[in-house]
């Protein structure tokens, strides 16, 4: 039910901002630290994400992948026996907050989503040698709706919308003439209007003078269906999705 | 006593002492009295609850809006026939305000959207909770008799589960936890009773026990029965912690009460006549796609292959090279209602394979273990331990009877009152916890607790409770007219010699039919309208894949032409679909304009080419089958039909129904019938 993101998501400052404005509402409650009886061996200089991040999840629920993080030296060798902390805002939870790196230098823990929809930016800290370094990680937790735009476009988009292939699902993209956009690409899908993607997929790519490779799915999926689809694609989006109007924020 | 007197009296004249005194003095206190109601109402709960919310859509630019649909007061949603009395939206004010989507957490900010609306559900039939009360601490974490307190979100599908039955599309936890509950063997042991009086029914196969001296070795039995993982890493089996002699008993009676049973092992005369053709072993595997259904471990240590069979990772240690040759000669001997075809191999093939799965070993596998020869007591020990483990409500066992009813029911489990519970120190007290421990780690529930420990990784417990908890009281006193049933499995049977074909050749382990099997291949109900004769004769010959991008495939099984024309026969006179209108293809004009204008359709208008290839050369379509040949494969008719209407074949296949006009149907019929492709040339 969860899959990885695009690897080309990279971190933008931007996006940090627009990445769940309930950072603040939440009154920033960060996971009590655990590390209660944990005695680190050894300290690292860096530390960098080793797996498990950008993850798409369900709100409330652990995600399928655990995240991996590893704590480098100076010489970019990894340090075991090093302390890392997971922080996340209030109704994120890991398991465990706290932890020793491993032999290999890697600290992995699982992630349980908070119960809003959303983008999540979660935080691991080491001590280090010389001062506390600390990773940024974003997760995606999705809401019923989007969930089940995600089934959706899992069975009948993710095929030609996803470059990602494995053997085990092979990707067309590479197959087709004219590239799909994939459902992350927020560069484009960010500026189309909910009624342009609804037309695209009710009616196929000529409906918008795009590539007749896109089909028609308006007999095929309902109503509610196409707006799950769309709902996921905003979900997903990176750059993340900024709907219309005015953005209220409480102080 | 004297000044205590003096000191009232005069307290009673300050107050009472004349009656101007006395009304004012009365009248202050019948004010104060009835200020206490009102009082207590301003500073309750959910009146500053209310008084929040204002001051958020204060500012906001549609606070004129919001601000006219807010009405003060307790607000409560009432359904009589569902048992709702929900005062939650007196707190919970935006639920169904568009625009506070963006408001922090609850209880502002709006609800997700969800299929049903709050007004026909209420809020308490999903999330759990104490829908009258006005405080949060009620409302929320009440623990009281009967109480229960809200449903934490990751188990809150669980909420759907109480009605709807049948499969969810929308609820992958809640599927993957009833799956889990027929496939793990929960069933076996704990009967479950649906609200509509059906049984949910066990989907593994446990194997029978009854001949198993002639399949494995006594070791073998005590090295599984101590740690089933050990031996191999996906098996469903749980460990029953058993000691070294409990186990060692165990094993004794399941060999001393085996029967041998006839032809489990080969012909000792066929035997030297075949040798192994080592070489020929993994290409034999591979061509069988025996990976299909077995896994294997490889060399990173990930699983590789498909799920329906046993793993085979380390089959050499567990099987008897003779009764393995008897066993793929035809599984049915052994084990009448077995998943596994039969697939008539020739002496020499089932040699290679024989030899091939028993170097599938590991050498350190039970290496240590040396087992005396048992007395008889220890043999009477270990039918006393298989009568207490319930090892027979699983596996069918000589001298032990299926035991009914052998561990709780949990058709209601959904519902079991927290006051029956006995949790362990420092557990959370609430239902979805306990459920979730007792999955996790039974045994910690006491030494006398009988539940074996399975192997399951915490998204598989997470569904696991999900299910359970969908088990409610509510579930069973829903209106009818709110409950969806669940799909239950026909117990169609194909009839004549061609049924015993197909119960041979294992065809519903992969494929449905008529509502019945598996959903690895194709549904066949409709199969016969479907394709051409010879197509069909030299698919059952050759299978080649018709999906390029599939990794599971079907398997060769050597069919004799005699068996092959009786299965072909049958398939095309009995799957046959009534929506098929066989003149359509007559009607169908080839003619080289109606083909060009065909091919036309097929490249521009409707781009079939993104998912389908015609011309090997140009099209890259990996999604779809491959057309090059389909002229030859299946009928006019079928093609027709499909064109027009994929999902009125086959519901929830992926092709779109992109609503063909008949004059386009009938031209892309025609480009595509003319698309005979070169002989038996498969697209490998």
């Amino acid at each position: 039910m969860i899959t990885r993101l695009t690897a080309q998501t990279t971190f933008r400052v931007s996006a940090a901002f627009a990445i769940l404005s309930f950072a603040m509402l939440a009154g920033c409650k960060h996971s009590p630290p655990t590390n209660a009886g944990l005695k680190p061996t050894a300290q690292g200089t860096a530390l960098v994400e080793s797996s498990g991040g950008h993850q798409v999840g369900s709100t409330g629920t652990a995600l399928k992948d655990p995240l991996v993080v590893q704590v480098n030296d100076d010489q970019g060798s990894a340090v075991p026996g090093a302390l890392v902390e997971f922080h996340g805002l209030a109704g994120v939870s890991f398991d465990p907050a706290a932890v020793l790196t491993d032999s290999s230098g890697q600290a992995t823990t699982t992630v349980t989503m908070g119960t809003i929809a959303g983008r999540y930016q979660l935080n691991a800290v080491t001590p280090g040698k010389f001062k506390p370094e600390s990773l940024d990680i974003v997760e995606t937790a999705l809401d019923y709706q989007q969930r089940v735009g995600f089934i959706l476009a899992d069975k009948y988009c993710s095929r030609c919308h996803d470059p990602e292939s494995s053997p085990q699902r092979v990707s067309n993209y590479d197959n087709l003439e004219v590239k799909p956009h994939p459902f992350s690409e927020g560069n484009t899908l960010n500026k189309m209007s909910d009624a342009d993607l609804t037309s695209i997929i009710l009616h196929g790519g000529p409906a918008l003078n795009r590539s007749a490779l896109m089909p028609p799915y308006g007999n095929t999926l309902s109503a509610s269906d196409v707006k799950a689809l769309i709902a996921y694609t905003r979900a997903v989006s990176d750059p993340p999705y900024q709907p219309p109007g005015t953005v209220y924020e409480r102080k | 006593m004297q000044p205590i007197r003096k000191y009232l009296s005069s307290v009673w004249q300050a107050l009472f002492g004349d009656p101007v005194r006395a009304f004012g003095v009365v009248s202050l206190i019948l004010l104060l009295a009835l200020a206490i109601a009102p009082a207590k109402e301003h500073f309750s709960q959910w009146h500053s609850y209310q008084r929040k919310y204002l001051a958020l859509i204060h500012d906001r630019g549609d606070a004129i809006s919001l601000r006219r649909r807010f009405v003060p007061g307790i607000h409560q949603i009432w359904l009589p026939e569902l048992g709702v009395v929900d005062r939650c939206t007196t707190c919970h004010l935006g639920l169904k305000e568009a625009s506070l989507a963006d408001v922090g957490p609850q209880p502002f900010r709006k609800h997700p959207v969800v299929p049903h609306s709050l007004d026909s559900f209420g809020c308490v039939i999903c999330h759990g909770g104490q829908g009258q009360a006005t405080t949060v601490a009620e409302a929320h974490h009440s623990e009281r008799a009967g109480e229960e307190p809200i449903l934490p979100t990751r188990y809150i599908e669980s909420g759907c589960g109480q009605c709807h039955q049948n499969f969810l599309p929308g609820t992958p936890q809640l599927n993957l936890g009833r799956t889990m509950l027929t496939r793990y063997g929960c069933v076996h042991c704990h009967a479950i009773t649906r609200p509509d009086g059906s049984k949910v029914e066990a989907t593994d196969h446990p194997p029978s026990l009854a001949h198993i001296a002639d399949k494995t070795t006594r070791e073998w039995i005590f090295s599984w029965l101590k740690d089933p993982q050990a031996y191999a890493a996906s098996t469903t089996m749980p460990n029953y912690k058993l000691s070294d002699g409990d186990a060692s008993d165990l094993s004794a009676y399941l060999v001393s009460s085996s029967k041998p049973q006839a032809g489990d092992s080969a012909a000792p005369s066929a035997k030297p006549t075949t040798a192994a053709d080592p070489a020929a072993g993994p290409s034999l595997y591979g061509e069988s796609f025996c990976a299909s259904c077995h896994a294997v471990q490889n060399a990173a240590g990930n699983l590789v292959g498909g799920d329906l069979g046993p793993e085979l990772t380390r089959i050499g240690n567990k099987a008897k090279p003779e009764w393995l040759a008897a066993w793929l000669e035809n599984p049915r001997v052994y084990d009448s209602t077995t998943p596994m075809p039969r697939y008539r191999f020739t002496p020499q093939q089932t040699a290679t394979l024989v030899a091939f799965l028993q170097a599938k070993s590991d050498s350190d596998y039970g290496s240590g273990v040396h087992l005396d020869a048992p007395s008889p007591q220890q043999i009477a020990h270990g039918r006393k331990l298989i009568v207490e483990l319930g090892c027979a409500a699983c596996h069918e066992i000589n001298g032990v009877q299926k035991p009914e009813n052998f561990a709780p029911d949990l058709s209601t489990i959904g519902s079991k009152p927290l006051a029956q519970i006995v949790f362990l120190p420092g557990m959370e007290h609430s239902l979805p916890s306990y459920v979730a421990a007792k999955i996790r780690q039974p045994r910690a529930f006491g030494s006398s607790v009988k539940m074996p420990q399975f192997t399951l990784t915490s998204s598989q417990t997470d569904a696991l409770t999900t299910a359970l908890l969908a088990l409610t009281a509510r579930g069973r006193s829903m209106p009818d007219n709110l409950r969806v049933a669940a799909v239950p499995e026909t117990n169609y049977q194909p009839a004549g010699h061609a049924g015993k074909l197909i119960a041979e050749l294992a065809c519903f382990s992969c494929h449905r039919f008529n509502g019945r099997g598996g959903d690895m291949a194709p549904d066949l109900t409709w199969e016969g309208s479907s394709v051409q004769r010879q197509w069909l004769v030299d698919f059952l010959h050759n299978p080649n894949t018709l999906r390029p991008s599939l990794i599971r495939r079907m398997p060769r099984f050597n069919l004799s032409d005699s068996d092959n024309k009786e299965l072909t026969d049958y398939v095309l006179t009995v799957y046959q679909s009534p929506a098929i209108d066989a003149d359509l293809a007559s009607a169908a004009t080839n003619s080289a304009d109606a083909v060009e204008h065909g091919r036309q359709l097929f490249y521009s208008k409707y781009a079939c080419q993104a998912c389908h290839i015609v011309d090997t050369k140009a099209d890259k379509g990996y999604i779809g089958p491959t057309l090059t040949q389909v002229g030859s494969r299946l009928t006019p008719g079928w093609v027709y039909t499909w064109l027009k209407n994929p999902q009125a074949l086959r519901p929830g296949t992926t092709e779109p129904n992109q609503n063909l006009s008949d004059e386009d149907a009938h031209a892309v019929t025609a480009f595509l019938m003319s698309l005979k492709g070169s002989g038996g040339r498969g697209a490998k």
